[in-house]
């Protein structure tokens, strides 16, 4: 390309739609800066900055909803716009702004230099805001790879610990794999799709349009089914779903909690837009439903079993967390593979998303004021009493762990039922048996965690005079106890009134 | 006729919902207690108005007080609509008596952690009078769960024996149940084609395009086997005489009284009409596993109980067996008994889980080896445990009593040799009834009781205990003597739905 054509090519770039997520670079730089530039008493206003960045991008967002480009390619068709699109962008800014508010509690705890953090969260949110619009496979691998960095770096941030150090190679190595497996299936698309003896052959082979077409023509060629396959493996570890879930435990455990946190909510979310984009209805895959809806059918079962079935017997519970959540997973699978069928199992995906975001969350803040020095090591144990001594944690953590079970009247209940009315839709019933089967086993091991948190258990009374062996616990602030607050709250608001979310993420 | 300014079934849910929303924010203990008074009693009263004025009423497809309110789901066929028809009157009824029971003997009981513990019942309660409300099957199935999970909780904080394991224990069996009825709902819903959970359009549609009869079959069995373990049919019951044994009182009085009723009542509102041809598949083996499993092998299994709350948690298992016998027959009399029957079995097993709870106090023992000769000092808590035993074994003048009548002459056109194993039952009920009675109070104090009595000289039933045995005892009284102040309503309900239901089975 020569000079001349790369100038054109800029001019015709509409920079104004790729706004936010200057924005929040811009701030990831600015942090970068000011940290050089402000004398160290002052760098305390750092945090509140990059949280102040990303609510502002947020508003814009909201307030330029509709920023006239929804509907249409730009850079060259790298990426396109869509209400979709606004809603992952609006998802990923939540999910970030609550990841910064449990960082300030965890990192202040911990002794950790904060600015890097913050730097490295606002360029990984950055990279999923353009990951759910991309519509380019050079793209899609460039964005992916971009946050997988970023969270390779944040799992180990917390580097005098030796189960975050371990966590963050586990997370490098499964990655590699993983992007290889991608960049791989990427390739052979590519390679078949840009072959010129073959029918239909695109021009713009990494194009979603021109591939969909190719593939349309061509709905049985073997090297662009082994393509497909590698493509979804490679996202299947970014959801951390069967079988590709192994290093989900141990990099749950090791990870500092706010980003297990954003691994569990956003990197999953970030995920399923990739999906949605591959296999939703009328989507790049589409004309091979024959070969992805068995993959993800099959995926979504062994997720939804192996997730509950792991996570029963487990103490520790980021890990019971971390399997819980590929169970999660195997749900919104269910979802995609009902997409193909039914309209309305894309709203049902978007509801259970954010239900889980409002859950989860909350869960983890509570997590985060429980956890002491190691933030490695988090117990059912240490939850014992927690009713007594703080009502208000128990009770965030009942809506949180209740809605994430899925037990009316809380959002999480309006999301698995949107999910089960979609697969019953699309007549995946053997599924449905499945998914109820680990709503069943999920009981158990939320209700566990309950139980530790509001049942009295009894302790010798030589232990009793020693004193709790669990870490002290952080009182609650007014910023964390406010964001908590709101949490639970509007899992139950929704929960018993899910009509403006359900309108708003376009439940058909 | 609505002469209230407000919609009385909404404000039924809302206020005691609401109520445990203010005292979660931190009421202070003094007005939470006054405040739970209140909130107990309101649903009472409205319940109370509904059913004063049910007749007067105008009504839609036997539904009165209808009103329907968007949740913004519309497309999809569910809003929150609310209404009562003659199979939901007498049970919102129920919901509102026992819950106020209930409620007032929680205040009472000086209970540890005593906010918590009302806010949860305020739930419940909220919950309960949402599952006999709603038209909407989705928001049945919704307010039973909000209803249910208080109980998981109040087990493992406040239960006795066991609490741990029965709570754990509960809500598997209850969530697997719950799991099972709501894949059969949302099938009922996917396959009837109305896109709607309103149980009037799905009665109407289904009227003029009913399911294959195999599939038919295959949900009215779903529904049956989910519904089954909710209302502890054999050999899905276990959870139940565990469950109460632990539940603190006035959750046990909840649960057995009310909320067990949610899956027979599904079953008379929602699978019966909805699926007749599955019904008239399924009767025949209901009502034998019905006779031969709740009400004869739990019936012996209830004869060998030593313990009191034990003993009155598989009775309970066992009058269920009834009910499910009534639904089996079809016939509006049979379905009709066992909604009375389930409201007359509401009313006295929370009768005599209170009273087992007050015997307690004094005893310090459920142990029926162990009581004797409680009526001398405690004559007044004797007399109520001679009523609600009497109540339970189905005499005369208690409405248990019709309950068990009407089953029984609907079952022997369905099926004599059934009937003769099912009347064999009421006998096996009068036997371990009646022995248990005469061990609590009768007969020579014991030498544990005497040694109890030194310590703590029993007293008889409080002023505080005996308002909740009133009320409970005064409802079973005046529907004994005068059955027909629900038994029209129900009548009315089914004689319509249940001939075109019935016509099919007439094989």
């Amino acid at each position: 390309m020569t000079l001349e054509a790369a100038k054109l090519a800029a001019a015709n770039n509409l920079w104004g739609a790729i706004l936010p997520e200057l924005m929040l670079a811009g701030v990831a730089l600015l942090l970068l800066a000011l940290e050089i530039l402000l004398p160290r008493r002052q760098q305390h206003v750092l945090p509140d900055l990059a949280g102040a960045g990303i609510l502002g991008t947020l508003l814009g967002l909201c307030f330029n909803w509709d920023s006239g480009m929804l509907g249409s390619e730009t850079f060259g068709g790298l990426l396109y716009h869509s209400t979709s699109g606004q809603l992952l962008r609006a998802f990923f800014l939540i999910a970030a702004f609550l990841t910064c508010v449990i960082a300030r509690l965890t990192l202040a705890r911990q002794k950790m230099p904060r600015v890097e953090f913050y730097h490295l969260l606002l360029i990984c949110t950055a990279a999923m805001m353009l990951l759910a619009q991309t519509n380019h496979l050079l793209m899609l691998f460039v964005t992916l790879e971009t946050l997988t960095i970023a969270l390779y770096v944040l799992v180990s941030y917390h580097r005098t610990s030796p189960a975050s150090l371990e966590a963050g190679l586990k997370y490098v190595l499964m990655g590699a794999l993983s992007s290889g497996l991608l960049l791989f299936g990427i390739t052979l698309l590519y390679g078949v799709a840009g072959n010129p003896s073959l029918a239909g052959h695109a021009a713009r082979p990494f194009h979603y349009a021109d591939l969909a077409a190719f593939l349309t023509a061509n709905p049985n060629h073997f090297i662009a089914s082994l393509g497909i396959v590698l493509v979804l493996a490679g996202v299947a570890f970014k959801i951390g779903a069967f079988p590709f879930q192994i290093w989900v435990p141990d990099v749950y455990q090791g990870a500092p909690t706010p980003v297990t946190a954003f691994l569990a909510v956003a990197s999953k979310a970030a995920g399923f837009a990739v999906l949605l984009g591959l296999c939703g209805p009328g989507a790049v895959f589409s004309s091979y439903a024959w070969l992805t809806t068995p993959v993800l059918t099959a995926m979504a079962a062994a997720s939804l079993l192996f997730g509950n079935l792991a996570a029963l017997t487990q103490h520790k519970v980021k890990r019971l967390l971390g399997l819980s959540g590929v169970s999660h997973a195997g749900f919104l699978l269910l979802g995609v593979v009902a997409a193909g069928a039914t309209p309305m199992a894309i709203g049902a995906i978007y509801f259970y998303l954010f239900a889980y975001l409002l859950a989860a969350f909350a869960v983890f803040g509570v997590m985060a004021h429980l956890a002491g020095p190691d933030d490695a090591d988090q117990e059912l144990d240490h939850y014992a009493g927690l009713a007594k001594e703080s009502p208000f944690l128990a009770g965030v953590l009942t809506v949180g762990l209740g809605s994430l079970a899925g037990i009316p009247p809380l959002a999480g209940f309006m999301g698995k039922l949107f999910i089960f009315l979609a697969a019953f839709q699309a007549g995946a019933r053997a599924m449905l048996a499945v998914a109820i089967v680990g709503v069943v086993v999920s009981i158990y091991y939320y209700f566990g965690w309950i139980r530790a948190a509001y049942f009295e258990t009894w302790t010798p009374p030589a232990d009793a005079a020693a004193g709790p062996t669990r870490p002290a616990r952080t009182p609650v602030g007014l910023l964390a106890g406010v964001t908590l607050g709101a949490l639970a709250l509007a899992s139950l608001v929704i929960g018993f009134y899910p009509g403006p979310l359900g309108h708003w993420l376009a439940m058909r | 006729m609505r002469t209230l300014p407000f919609d009385p079934l909404l404000a039924a849910i809302a206020f005691p919902l609401a109520s445990a929303l203010v005292i979660a924010s931190g009421l202070p203990k003094r007005w939470s207690v006054r405040l739970a008074y209140v909130a107990f009693a309101v649903p009472l009263l409205l319940a109370l108005h509904t059913w004063w004025h049910f007749d007067a009423s105008p009504k839609v497809a036997g539904y009165a007080f209808l009103t329907q309110y968007s949740t913004g789901l519309d497309a999809v066929g569910i809003s929150l609509k609310l209404g009562l028809n003659g199979i939901a009157m007498p049970l919102f009824l129920l919901a509102g008596l026992v819950g106020f029971a209930a409620g007032l003997y929680a205040l009472q009981s000086q209970a540890e952690r005593l906010k918590l513990y009302l806010l949860l019942l305020l739930v419940m309660q909220g919950g309960l009078m949402g599952v006999f409300a709603s038209v909407d099957v989705l928001f049945l199935y919704f307010f039973h769960e909000l209803a249910l999970i208080p109980t998981f909780i109040m087990v493992g904080v406040w239960g006795g024996r066991d609490r741990t394991y029965a709570a754990m224990k509960l809500t598997i069996y209850l969530t697997l149940g719950a799991m099972l009825s709501l894949a059969g709902l949302i099938a009922i819903y996917a396959r009837s084609g109305a896109n709607s959970f309103d149980l009037m359009a799905l009665r109407e549609h289904l009227a003029r395009f009913p399911l294959d009869q195999a599939l038919q079959g295959n949900l009215f069995g779903l529904l049956l086997v989910g519904l089954g373990v909710l209302v502890s049919l054999f050999p899905l019951h276990t959870w139940a005489p565990l469950g109460y044994g632990a539940a603190p009182s006035s959750n046990a009085m909840l649960h057995a009284g009310v909320l067990k009723k949610f899956g027979l009542y599904t079953l008379i509102q929602v699978a019966v009409p909805l699926l007749p041809a599955g019904h008239a598949a399924w009767a025949s083996p209901l009502a034998w596993l019905a006779v031969i499993g709740n009400v004869l092998i739990i019936g012996f299994v209830t004869l060998a109980q030593r313990d009191l709350k034990q003993m009155i948690g598989y009775s309970s298992v066992m009058h269920m067996g009834y009910a499910f016998l009534g639904i089996a027959t079809g016939t509006a009399v049979g379905v009709g008994g066992a909604v009375f029957l389930m409201v007359a079995h509401g009313l006295s097993v929370a009768l005599l889980f209170l009273l087992a709870t007050s015997v307690h106090h004094r005893t310090q023992t459920f142990a029926l080896d162990e009581m004797g000769g409680l009526a001398r000092p405690a004559p007044v808590l004797a007399a109520f445990l001679v009523a609600a035993t009497f109540a339970g074994i189905g005499l005369p003048g208690f409405a248990n009593f019709w309950g068990e009548l009407a089953v029984f002459v609907a079952l022997w056109q369905f099926s004599p040799a059934v009937t003769a194993v099912a009347v064999a039952g009421v006998v096996i009920s009068a036997i371990y009834g009646l022995r248990a009675l005469a061990q609590v109070c009768f007969g020579p104090a014991t030498p544990r009781m005497e040694e109890i009595a030194s310590r703590h000289p029993p007293v008889d039933l409080r002023w505080s205990e005996r308002v909740p045995a009133v009320v409970l005892l005064t409802a079973l009284l005046a529907l004994g003597f005068w059955p027909r102040a629900i038994s029209d309503p129900i009548h009315a309900a089914l004689a319509a739905p249940a001939t075109a239901a019935a016509a099919p089975s007439a094989r």
